[in-house]
């Protein structure tokens, strides 16, 4: 008998699916309303840090190299008052077999599924992450199906997302290509549920363990260059597992530098929107996933998020499409790196925060991927372009998401601009409360509600008198 | 006539604008949504015809039969000239 396909009937089968499709049963972290065993959950996976390194080591993962980049700092110098300027160290990712550090995050669900049995894994992604599960696939000889949002309408592909889809199939793996829409998820859950392969989900334990040795790696190779910690560790932001990876690999280390979210406002641009699918000159690392999944982790593919980034987060900047673009160019000129948008947004956050730090003090970008053709920032501009958008130098703050893209003419135009924390911690809360009503809310409900967005009980209470007061 | 064995690409619409997501925003839910996948043609076959094909993970998937021999045309874009004076030494 042949299942229903309907939207709505495939997506009544989820949980059933996801249970199948990873053999991870989320209901026995279960501690209250809202409450779950966060650190139970990833324990459970259990991979030490030194299994993940032994198994990333298999598949050419981590172990990247630390740069310091001093011609972009003393350029940083020119533009701030004298003492401030804070050294600026990257580390390349793009080392890592695919060219991102999305390797780290497929290569414990690729090992995983190998002991498993399966025979093949899945990846709903148009990014680095379904290159990654690709290429760890490929190492393990598994088979691999990459679900992509890539065209709009008129079969316009977003030159990076195609570029994506070429990796995908240079690996191996069977890349389908979709249009917009919010129902990728309802044709993964079907491909998962047709194939009966591994849900390679990039928010399960096994994802974000893999992240861990970034953190703990690159606090290691800070000490042994400067012979200190970090002060500041600067990450992309979209989904949130980079962050939540990185920070849990920090704290490993005994490292507590400032964990410092970065993303590029696409403030205006509505993410499953047809129309302006292709007026966005990024694909991630965008406030379109940033903020939503800061603010509410627990809307993901799973039935609870390992990445929950507000846990860990002390700043979130957003930076604008031009003043990336600005950054990545310098970084080919200054430096002598020619690198993709992902590690280049927090690259531009560690610009502009590196201003506000003394000279003495360290930044850490902890991410860069590859580039290349649809990748490349002058694609990616001439596209835009295409698309009717004006591209021009002059003031970045005078870009309109959508419409128009200012490039600086200076770096001292490269400013960015931070969230108010406190207003992303009420935003989470409001969204537990829509959960569930805080009348029912349990001490560990309590409990892990203030975890979950890095503050105490005394603040919880006050936060959640000052929502009641408002409603 | 396409020979069975070629590499195309298929089209399929998977859910019409009155089956999407209830969530979807107004343009989007104006368009259907569709599904592309490249595979090996199973039999030989006309151009816009239903076929099925073989895709790289061994799936059998039926569609209309859109392109023959799929190849990617990606590339760096038209020079942006606003980018060439950028990191010069000038502006910093």
């Amino acid at each position: 008998m042949s299942r229903d396909t309907s939207y709505q009937a495939v997506m009544a089968r989820k949980n059933e699916i996801m249970k199948m499709s990873m053999g991870l049963d989320y209901d026995v972290y279960k501690t209250g309303e809202l409450a779950f065993d966060y650190e139970k959950m990833m324990d459970d996976c259990g991979f030490t840090l030194e299994d993940v390194v032994r198994i990333q080591a298999e598949t050419k993962v981590g172990n990247t190299p630390l740069y310091e980049l001093k011609n972009l700092t003393n350029a940083v110098r020119k533009t701030c008052k004298p003492g401030k300027g804070a050294r600026i160290f990257v580390k390349d990712e793009a080392a890592n077999a695919s060219g991102s550090f999305k390797a780290r995050r497929a290569s414990i669900s690729a090992y995983v599924a190998q002991q498993k049995g399966y025979k093949g894994m899945v990846a709903a992604s148009s990014g680095n992450y379904g290159a990654a599960v690709a290429s760890q696939a490929a190492q393990r000889g598994l088979k691999c199906i990459v679900v992509q949002e890539i065209y709009d309408s008129n079969k316009i592909g977003q030159p990076e997302i195609v570029e994506k889809a070429r990796k995908c199939e240079a690996f191996g793996a069977e890349v389908i290509r979709l249009t917009v829409g919010p129902e990728l998820f309802y044709y993964n859950l079907m491909v998962l549920e047709e194939t009966g392969y591994f849900n390679a989900s990039l928010y399960t334990p096994f994802g974000i363990k893999g992240v861990e040795s970034l953190g703990y790696e690159l606090v290691h190779q800070v000490r042994e260059k400067a012979g200190k910690d970090p002060d500041a560790v600067l990450i992309t932001q979209a989904g949130g597992g980079n962050l939540t990876g990185t920070a849990r690999g920090m704290l490993a280390a005994g490292c507590n530098a400032r964990v410092v979210a970065c993303s590029v406002d696409l403030s205006g641009l509505h993410m499953a929107s047809d129309h302006d699918f292709n007026r966005k000159s990024f694909t991630t690392g965008h406030t379109g996933f940033g903020v939503p999944f800061a603010v509410w982790p627990d809307r993901a593919d799973v039935p609870r998020n390992a990445a929950r980034s507000l846990r860990y987060m002390d700043d979130y900047i957003l930076v604008r499409q031009g003043e990336v673009f600005y950054v990545t160019e310098l970084l080919s000129k200054l430096e002598g790196m020619e690198r993709g948008p992902a590690g280049n947004t927090s690259l531009t956050g560690a610009v502009t925060l590196a201003r506000e730090m003394d000279e003495d003090q360290i930044i850490v970008v902890q991410e860069t991927e590859y580039t290349g053709a649809g990748k490349h920032h002058n694609s990616q501009l001439s596209f835009a372009r295409q698309m009717g958008i004006e591209v021009r130098r002059g003031d970045p703050t005078e870009g309109v998401n959508g419409k128009s893209i200012v490039i600086p003419e200076h770096l001292v135009q490269v400013v960015g601009h931070k969230q108010d924390m406190n207003k992303l911690r009420m935003s989470y809360l409001k969204n537990a409360c829509k959960h569930v009503d805080p009348s029912k809310w349990t001490d560990v409900d309590k409990a892990f509600v203030a975890k979950d967005v890095k503050r105490d009980l005394p603040w919880l209470e006050e936060a959640l008198s000052k929502l009641k007061a408002e409603s | 006539m396409v020979k069975a064995g070629t590499w195309v690409e298929i089209e399929k619409i998977l859910l019409t604008p009155e089956q999407r997501a209830p969530q979807v925003p107004d343009d989007t839910k104006k368009v259907p949504y569709v599904m592309r996948v490249s595979g090996f043609l199973q039999k030989d076959a006309e151009l816009n015809s239903e076929v099925t094909v073989k895709t790289l993970s061994g799936r059998i998937v039926e569609g209309t039969l859109v392109l023959i021999r799929p190849h990617y045309e990606h590339s760096f874009g038209d020079t942006v000239e606003e980018l060439l004076t950028i990191g010069l030494g000038g502006e910093l």
